[in-house]
């Protein structure tokens, strides 16, 4: 789909917004509705979309594989790693009250930490679903 | 730290395994794995003394009390339920490595490993967790990971097998939630000891409707007769490794599973006489005895003859829980430990067969009695401790069963549970003829299993001896775990 | 009148027995996956209108208004968990599917199993 000139204009202007919302959607979590779910897939949204205009090599360019294994793996650690933080620090597991100075700072950082950790998962998951799915039956991977 | 247990016990296999798939080696993969097993098993059986000292232990996640947040609340029955998890866990992971270095594509061993990472995650999840909405996540946990564990089998039948499941699986899951919403709405809570208090206040259709959903759903991910048939493929086609773990645990926490819906949640009361679940099980589970035992006489293939004993011995357990006394429970949750010994020592025998020859059909049978004597002998151990031949953990199984039928004045059931073993008797012979009475004709020169697959069956086996003599241990914690089912005991 | 009040629950089960009739009738891999979603999605629904509270609204706090009436907002986070493991299990069928594809050649299940049936007994 790269030769039209319309999408390729469009999806330029539009994949920074949709990134951008989706770092809105993630830290405005905690005030109103939103969070690490949602934000994930709409990140891995705006690079699909990205991907599925310009090709899966110039997607893989920007975004490589790697990296979204990376993710998948990492946000998992993230969360489990507050809770063991948490379980360090004197509470109980995921326990966020210990993490900072008083109960109301640490609940705040310990949603945080473990949305960023959501969200950081489920982009690369998704990323990486869209990879595999996209390669499959070609030479280029 | 010790205070924690029960939640380490759950979230270091789960942070294993991602840092398990990002590791490029699979040797790598494989000692964090074997590592991580080895620490969860010390960790059960902490959780086991000290549930046996000091009673339940309760412990709030996030310090969030019950019933508002989520509880991990273990008794004696999850205690021994994590303990057996946690033991085969320990031992499938060192046996993996050499069965998945045959049987696996390279680049996707470390997947592998953290697939069975996630699925011993989910499984000592289901066994740890106090709060019905938490369990289902941890079951699918264990279930989507099985269904990619199976897939990666060398078969392209494996696909197609993984996929039944898969179909079969969601369906029990979502039925499993059904029941679980039903509950909620009709009492507003979650948590387990809560919901067994609030249920029999609210007694009407709805509570019946969710025990039925629930009954059907965890019988479909236990494999009960007639909702087994996912269960034979899945365990034929998966890789060796595979097949062991599953095998042994799987099917054992949803069994787990149906005696706390059954006991703890509903109360022995509601189930027993007001919707008299054992008039439906009991014929189901005496079916599943004799047809899958009469089944597995006539297959070919040894790993699909040993998925359909795995039906028949699910039977087995499923019979001791519907006769609803204290030694019927006995013999159910004993069962479920001896069954994970025996047919883990026998899956793993079939996987150093399947190292070796490259196939488990009968006629690659032949004449390996004195190819491969180690394999072999052990084989002929766990057979004679599936027909439960008196020295064997088989024996005590039986034993409990018939008395506890028996106790409840039901010859028959007693004579069929017998008539079972007969058949066992049959069909484990069929693999011994072929092995000691017939000659080797392949081409190729057959060796001895490496000792990295020879030790951990060989470990199940002695087990299978040792806790066939020594019966104290395991019967002293599975009747005290009936006790707190059925609420006699302390 | 009691009927026509419920009517989410019929809304649940009739999705359901659409969705489950789909996943036992189909034999096309995909189309049995499409009955599954339907039938998962029945029980969101399921979820979802137990917490709805007549003149509810969002369970976000408002200062200074202590009369407010919030729905019970346990039944989404409980069905926000369940969509992601329908998910999970829909990524995980749509690639068994995919590798079945390249495996046999077809998603009839009564073509693969008569395939697999042909074969060599394992």
């Amino acid at each position: 789909m790269s030769d039209q000139v319309i999408l390729r204009v469009a999806v330029k202007i539009i994949v920074p917004m949709i990134l951008l919302y989706a770092l809105y959607v993630q830290f405005h979590g905690d005030f109103g509705p939103g969070g690490g779910f949602q934000a994930g897939v709409i990140f891995a949204a705006g690079i699909i979309l990205y991907g599925l205009v310009f090709g899966l090599r110039r997607a893989q360019k920007v975004f490589p594989t790697w990296v979204a294994r990376l993710m998948a793996a990492s946000g998992v650690l993230l969360y489990a790693g507050v809770g063991i933080a948490s379980l360090l620090l004197g509470g109980r597991y995921l326990d966020y009250s210990v993490l900072a100075h008083d109960p109301h700072h640490g609940q705040h950082y310990g949603i945080l930490l473990v949305e960023l950790g959501v969200m950081i998962t489920v982009c690369g998951v998704m990323i990486t679903i869209f990879y595999f799915f996209a390669a499959r039956g070609r030479e280029t991977l | 730290m010790s205070e924690h247990l029960p939640v380490l016990l759950v979230v270091i296999p789960l942070m294993a395994a991602p840092t398990a798939a990002l590791l490029r080696w699979g040797r790598a993969a494989w000692g964090l794995a074997t590592g991580t097993s080895w620490v969860v098993l010390a960790m059960a059986l902490l959780i086991l003394r000290r549930v046996q000292d000091e009673g339940v232990i309760s412990y709030f996640l996030g310090g969030w009390a019950a019933p508002i947040g989520i509880e991990y609340r273990i008794d004696t029955v999850n205690a021994w339920v994590l303990m057996i998890v946690a033991a085969i866990g320990a031992l499938v992971m060192p046996y993996a490595r050499a069965s998945f270095e045959r049987e696996i594509q390279p680049s996707k061993i470390p997947l592998l490993y953290a697939g069975l990472l996630l699925c011993l995650t989910g499984l000592l999840g289901i066994a740890a967790t106090g709060d019905v909405f938490n369990l289902f996540v941890f079951l699918e946990i264990s279930s989507i990971s099985a269904y990619a564990l199976i897939a990666a089998g060398p078969d392209r039948r494996a696909l197609h097998a993984a996929y039944k499941y898969l179909i079969m699986g969601s369906i029990g899951a979502t039925f499993i939630v059904i029941g679980i919403g039903m509950m909620y709405a009709m009492t507003g809570t979650l948590n387990m000891a809560d919901l067994a208090q609030r249920l029999p206040e609210v007694s009407s259709r709805t509570v019946s409707v969710a025990f039925a959903f629930l009954t059907v759903g965890i019988s479909l991910k236990l494999a009960l007769f007639p909702l087994h048939l996912w269960l034979l493929d899945a365990y034929t086609f998966a890789p060796s490794a595979v097949t062991v773990f599953l095998a042994s645990t799987a099917t054992k926490v949803a069994v787990y599973m149906l005696v706390r819906f059954f006991f703890s949640i509903f109360g022995p009361g509601f189930s027993l006489e007001v919707m008299a679940f054992h008039w439906v099980l009991l014929p189901l589970a005496l079916i599943a005895v004799i047809s899958a035992s009469l089944t597995a006489i006539y297959q070919l293939n040894v790993k699909r003859l040993l998925a359909y004993s795995s039906v028949a011995q699910i039977g087995y357990m499923i019979l001791g829980v519907s006769l609803a006394s204290v030694t019927g429970l006995t013999a159910g949750l004993l069962h479920l430990f001896n069954h994970a010994l025996i047919k883990g020592a026998l899956f793993m025998a079939m996987g150093c067969v399947m190292y070796q020859v490259g196939s488990v059909r009968m006629e690659a049978m032949r004449g390996l009695g004195k190819k491969m004597p180690w394999t072999m002998a052990a084989f002929v151990l766990g057979g004679l401790s599936l027909i439960g031949v008196p020295g064997t953990v088989g024996f005590i199984s039986k034993w409990y069963l018939v008395l506890a039928a028996v106790e409840a004045g039901m010859w028959v059931v007693a004579a069929l549970v017998l008539v079972g073993s007969l058949m066992a008797v049959a069909y484990v012979w069929k693999v011994v003829e072929a092995a000691y009475f017939q000659e080797y004709k392949g081409e190729f020169e057959v060796r001895q299993a490496p000792i990295s697959l020879l030790a951990p069956t060989w470990v199940l086996v002695a087990a299978n001896l040792y806790f066939g003599v020594n019966a104290t241990l395991t019967s002293g914690v599975a009747t005290r775990a009936a006790e707190v089912l059925l609420g006699v005991g302390p | 009148m009691r009927i026509l009040g419920l009517y989410n629950y019929w809304i649940f089960i009739f999705l359901m027995m659409v969705g489950f009739y789909i996943l036992i009738s189909r034999r096309n891999l995909v189309k049995k996956i499409l009955g599954l979603n339907i039938f998962q999605t029945s029980v969101f629904i399921f979820y979802i209108s137990l917490g709805k509270i007549t003149g509810g609204t969002a369970p976000i706090l408002v200062e200074g208004e202590s009369e407010v009436v919030y729905s019970n907002p346990l039944p989404h986070v409980l069905i926000l968990t369940a969509i992601v493991v329908g998910v999970s299990t829909t990524a995980v069928a749509l690639s068994l599917v995919v590798r079945i594809k390249e495996a046999y050649g077809t998603i009839e299940g009564a073509e693969i199993n008569a395939m697999d049936n042909r074969m060599p007994p394992p």
